[in-house]
């Protein structure tokens, strides 16, 4: 599935973020936040980036997910909370006119360079 | 020693989107992005879709499948210029990214074009995590699938801004509770726009068409 593809990004773009003055420099961690209603499964990506990492500066990396809950925030009543569940009206006032706040993310935060 | 990134990971996939969405939007074509499970119907949707819209607009294809033409050879039927995208030379892509639509519309004359639609790859799950650069995006669901669908794929149902639920002419057949579907529907995004279709008879096409001109004749005039 699409889990090896976005190894391959989260790869190109830590490659990308060493500084210029550190070439040749082993990356021993990549800190990642995953959104739980995004499309990408963290145990499937780890397995892909361990494969995609072999003979690049990340070989041997720790992949850390920080896998980020879904909230969401109400344009009528100002209610803001917690989505466990496949369910999206507020749970204050039942509106369906509501904001995702978090959820959706996947992005690398940072990353650590063995010293 | 620790380096900031803070970078969205589909960052690539982003930009490419907007740069398609700015070159649709300066040729004034309205892109619609068709997602579904397969075997939902797309194809026979599309199809009766675009022989309906012909004299109105001028509509063009990209269809995507890991392999085979098929799809765009019947799409091609109804005179609509069609490009086919085969993932396989991806690497079997499950999804259609931003990239693959700028290539496919290098094939299309796009100066001849008011509506561009994309019939994504059959699948409810990655296509909805993927900008391409539309205007406006299409879930198919047919009332083969179990109402429950939308709780189980939540990210797509909210990802689309207008369902439609096909192959409503073999409810005589089926145990199937239509109005279950629409509650499962509206519980992950409440007031979402549903149509009930037939694309094997044509039933319920009319309001779906008056939703998609009215989607296209918006972006038009703004």
């Amino acid at each position: 599935m699409h889990e090896m593809g976005i190894a391959m990004q989260i790869i190109d773009i830590a490659k990308a973020s060493i500084p210029p003055n550190m070439q040749g420099v082993r990356i021993e961690r990549v800190n990642l936040q995953i959104g739980k209603l995004s499309a990408v499964v963290p145990t499937s990506l780890t397995f892909c980036f361990e494969i995609a990492a072999k003979d690049t500066p990340l070989e041997g990396a720790k992949l850390n997910i920080d896998e980020v809950p879904v909230t969401a925030k109400c344009n009528q009543c100002g209610n803001e909370w917690t989505i466990t569940s496949p369910a999206f009206n507020c749970i204050e006032c039942e509106s369906g006119d509501i904001d995702i706040i978090s959820g959706r993310e996947l992005d690398i935060v940072s990353l650590e360079i063995a010293e | 020693m620790e380096v900031k990134v803070v970078k969205r990971v589909l960052d690539v996939n982003e930009k490419m989107a907007d740069q398609n969405r700015k070159m649709f939007a300066e040729k004034g074509i309205f892109v619609l992005n068709v997602m579904s499970s397969p075997g939902a119907g797309k194809s026979t949707t599309l199809e009766k879709t675009l022989a309906i819209l012909k004299p109105d607009l001028n509509c063009a294809v990209i269809v995507g499948d890991i392999c085979t033409s098929h799809d765009a050879d019947r799409l091609a039927r109804t005179g609509a210029p069609v490009v086919q995208v085969n993932t396989d030379e991806f690497g079997g892509d499950c999804h259609l990214a931003a990239h693959v639509i700028e290539k496919a519309a290098e094939d299309l004359d796009l100066d001849a074009v008011d509506l561009l639609i994309v019939e994504n790859i059959g699948n409810l799950v990655c296509p909805a995590e993927f900008d391409i650069g539309e205007d406006a995006r299409a879930v198919v669901l047919s009332v083969t699938e179990g109402e429950d669908k939308p709780v189980k794929y939540p990210l797509m149902f909210r990802e689309c801004d207008v369902a439609l639920l096909n192959k409503i002419d073999l409810l005589p057949y089926l145990n199937y509770d239509i109005d279950k579907a629409r509650n499962y529907i509206h519980q992950v995004h409440p007031d979402m726009p549903i149509f009930d279709i037939s694309a094997q008879t044509g039933e319920g096409l009319d309001s779906w068409i008056g939703w998609l001109k009215g989607v296209v004749e918006k972006k038009k005039s703004a």
